[in-house]
């Protein structure tokens, strides 16, 4: 069976400054996967690298069986490989349901219409608030983002990416921030992804990698290290030394 | 923003968004006034009208798409210089006129367009800058076309419709104008609830997440930069046709700069900004610039500076703040 999306070689360096050297993973479809690492390690990096915000220096993307890393952002998007970030790249002014039909209107390619109402596409329209109401976010749709507790953003960062039918989605610390009381409608969001869709997740809260990852990569100074189920990554003592033993659980982010 | 948010349907609330309210019909009852109330006014009318479509086209760049121009004087002399052309040459039909403006301003803001979609802020700035500059040497250079600085002469129209002659008193003016203006508005009204006006607000609001979500914000940027240039360019036009003349001013930078300061004086971002702020400007510039002309600068720059402070979303966006603290209060 073939992946959802691999790398092959992938490198990236900023100057003398090596962030990404010889990546290559493939995630299984409708996989789980963690991705974990000491702060500076590359993961934001490696995101940026494979939704196209950033150029490799060499190396390929594969998403299915196509090579992806010649192809802008938005195409990557159109073509099924979606991200959100970890700080919220939201639309502070524009309520979730404009936000979520937004997307929608893209996907769906209307969204160069200028001579009919947004009001008019009344699919659209249901489709979005089905997608907020599968979050849970139906009662906030209607005021403005920014008005919003942090917790909800986090998960109006999800229904953004949803609302593109991603075929792999790749979460940037999606619990980043969020207080323990507000954490349990986001977990519940994660947990209740379609199984149609691979999910890479970067987080450093262990409950939560170990909750939802069937198999975690851990990465240091922009390499793998290892890659492995979470028993075997838990108990690698190199694990233990760069990443767990030190940073686990102290609340330390990275940028 | 509105008593709408208690809609129960996510239908209801998006229609609710496009629906004209009391205020905006009695805004547009109230354009018709001056044919009553100021007969002698109605030359002034007009060129506000003309000044507030043309603030409209930069409101749809400005407010809805975050693209920063100090050089949309531009198209307006673009389309100025093409429809007086047009009526010197021969070709006096007001409606036929309007349209090549439009065209014009719309082929050249089209071409632009692809160096706009570039770039951002400070660097946007000046290339609109130097665009507006160069055209405007370019007419001063043409002397055999434009007349330089002696201005475009022999500009003759038509009557409208072969039936309104242009008169004195400015009655066919401010009507033709008037009438431009709100069918301009409409088209801008319904660019701006539309799935395109909605990609336009998220690019203003977060060009970083729209190719997140599979936008080509450039396509959109493109786009409505050849809207707003083709109705900068009707704008000029219009203004060609009700003076009959054409001076090297419609392409200055003095142009540019006023309609940037009327739009962030009314409010950019909510289409009525440009045309309030038209009203405000005009109607102050009319009444106090008799005696020393440059002076009047001198309040307008305090109002500008005092706006920006105190009311960062416009004169319109304080009235909007105020009424909803009201109505929340009540």
């Amino acid at each position: 069976m073939s992946a959802a999306l691999a790398t092959r070689g992938l490198d990236k360096r900023f100057g003398s400054l090596v962030v990404a050297r010889g990546i290559e993973f493939s995630l299984p479809l409708g996989a789980r996967y963690a991705l974990i690492g000491p702060n500076g390690a590359g993961k934001t990096t490696l995101i940026n690298l494979m939704t196209g915000m950033l150029r490799p220096d060499a190396g390929e993307i594969l998403l299915g069986d196509e090579p992806i890393a010649a192809l802008p952002p938005e195409r990557r998007v159109a073509r099924g490989l979606v991200r959100t970030f970890q700080i919220n790249t939201l639309f502070p002014h524009l309520t979730p349901l404009e936000a979520v039909t937004l997307a929608v209107c893209e996907r769906e390619g209307v969204a160069r219409t200028w001579w009919r109402r947004v009001s008019a596409y009344s699919g659209v329209v249901d489709e979005a608030h089905a997608i907020l109401s599968s979050l849970m976010l139906g009662a906030d749709c209607y005021r403005p983002t920014r008005e919003l507790p942090y917790g909800r953003q986090r998960l109006l960062e999800i229904a953004l990416a949803l609302a593109t039918r991603p075929k792999v989605l790749l979460l940037d610390e999606p619990a980043a921030g969020v207080p323990r009381d507000e954490s349990a409608e986001l977990f519940a969001a994660i947990a209740n992804l379609s199984r149609d869709i691979t999910v890479l997740f970067i987080e450093h809260d262990m409950n939560f990698v170990f909750r939802f990852a069937s198999r975690i990569i851990v990465m240091v100074g922009g390499r793998i290290l290892l890659e492995g189920t979470p028993e075997e990554v838990s108990a690698d003592p190199r694990v233990r030394e760069v990443y767990l033993g030190k940073s686990h659980r102290t609340g330390v982010h990275h940028g | 923003m509105t008593a709408a948010a208690a809609a129960t349907s996510p239908h209801a609330w998006l229609q609710a968004q496009a629906r004209w309210n009391r205020t905006e019909i009695a805004f547009w009852l109230a354009t018709l006034l001056p044919f009553w109330l100021f007969p002698d006014y109605l030359v002034l009318a007009s060129q506000i009208a003309i000044t507030a479509l043309f603030a409209l086209s930069l409101d749809l760049i400005l407010g809805y798409a975050g693209i920063v121009s100090l050089g949309h004087a531009a198209f307006f002399g673009l389309g100025a210089y093409t429809a007086g052309l047009a009526a010197k040459y021969g070709w006096g039909e007001p409606l036929t006129g309007l349209m090549l403006g439009a065209l014009a301003a719309g082929i050249v803001g089209y071409a632009a367009s692809f160096i706009i979609a570039r770039f951002r802020h400070l660097a946007l700035i000046m290339i609109t800058l130097g665009m507006g500059l160069l055209l405007a040497e370019l007419a001063n250079s043409l002397h055999w076309l434009t007349g330089g600085t002696d201005g475009l002469q022999g500009v003759k129209m038509w009557p409208i419709f072969n039936k309104f002659r242009f008169d004195l008193y400015g009655t066919t003016a401010y009507s033709y104008s008037l009438i431009v203006l709100f069918l301009c508005f409409l088209v801008a009204r319904r660019i701006i609830n539309s799935p395109f006006g909605l990609s336009l607000r998220g690019i203003r609001e977060n060009p970083l997440r729209m190719p997140a979500l599979g936008a080509s914000s450039r396509a959109h940027l493109r786009k409505i930069y050849t809207i707003s240039a083709v109705l900068a360019g009707i704008a000029g036009a219009l203004l060609a046709q009700t003076t009959e003349t054409v001076s090297l001013e419609v392409l200055g930078f003095q142009r540019s700069a006023d309609v940037l300061v009327i739009l962030i004086l009314g409010g950019a971002g909510r289409l009525y900004g440009g045309l309030v702020g038209a009203i405000i400007f005009m109607v102050a510039r009319d009444q106090f610039s008799g005696n020393t002309p440059q002076f009047w600068y001198f309040w307008i720059g305090a109002l500008l500076i005092a706006v920006v402070m105190f009311l960062p979303n416009g004169i319109l966006g304080g009235l909007a703040k105020l009424s909803s603290a009201w109505r929340s209060r009540a």
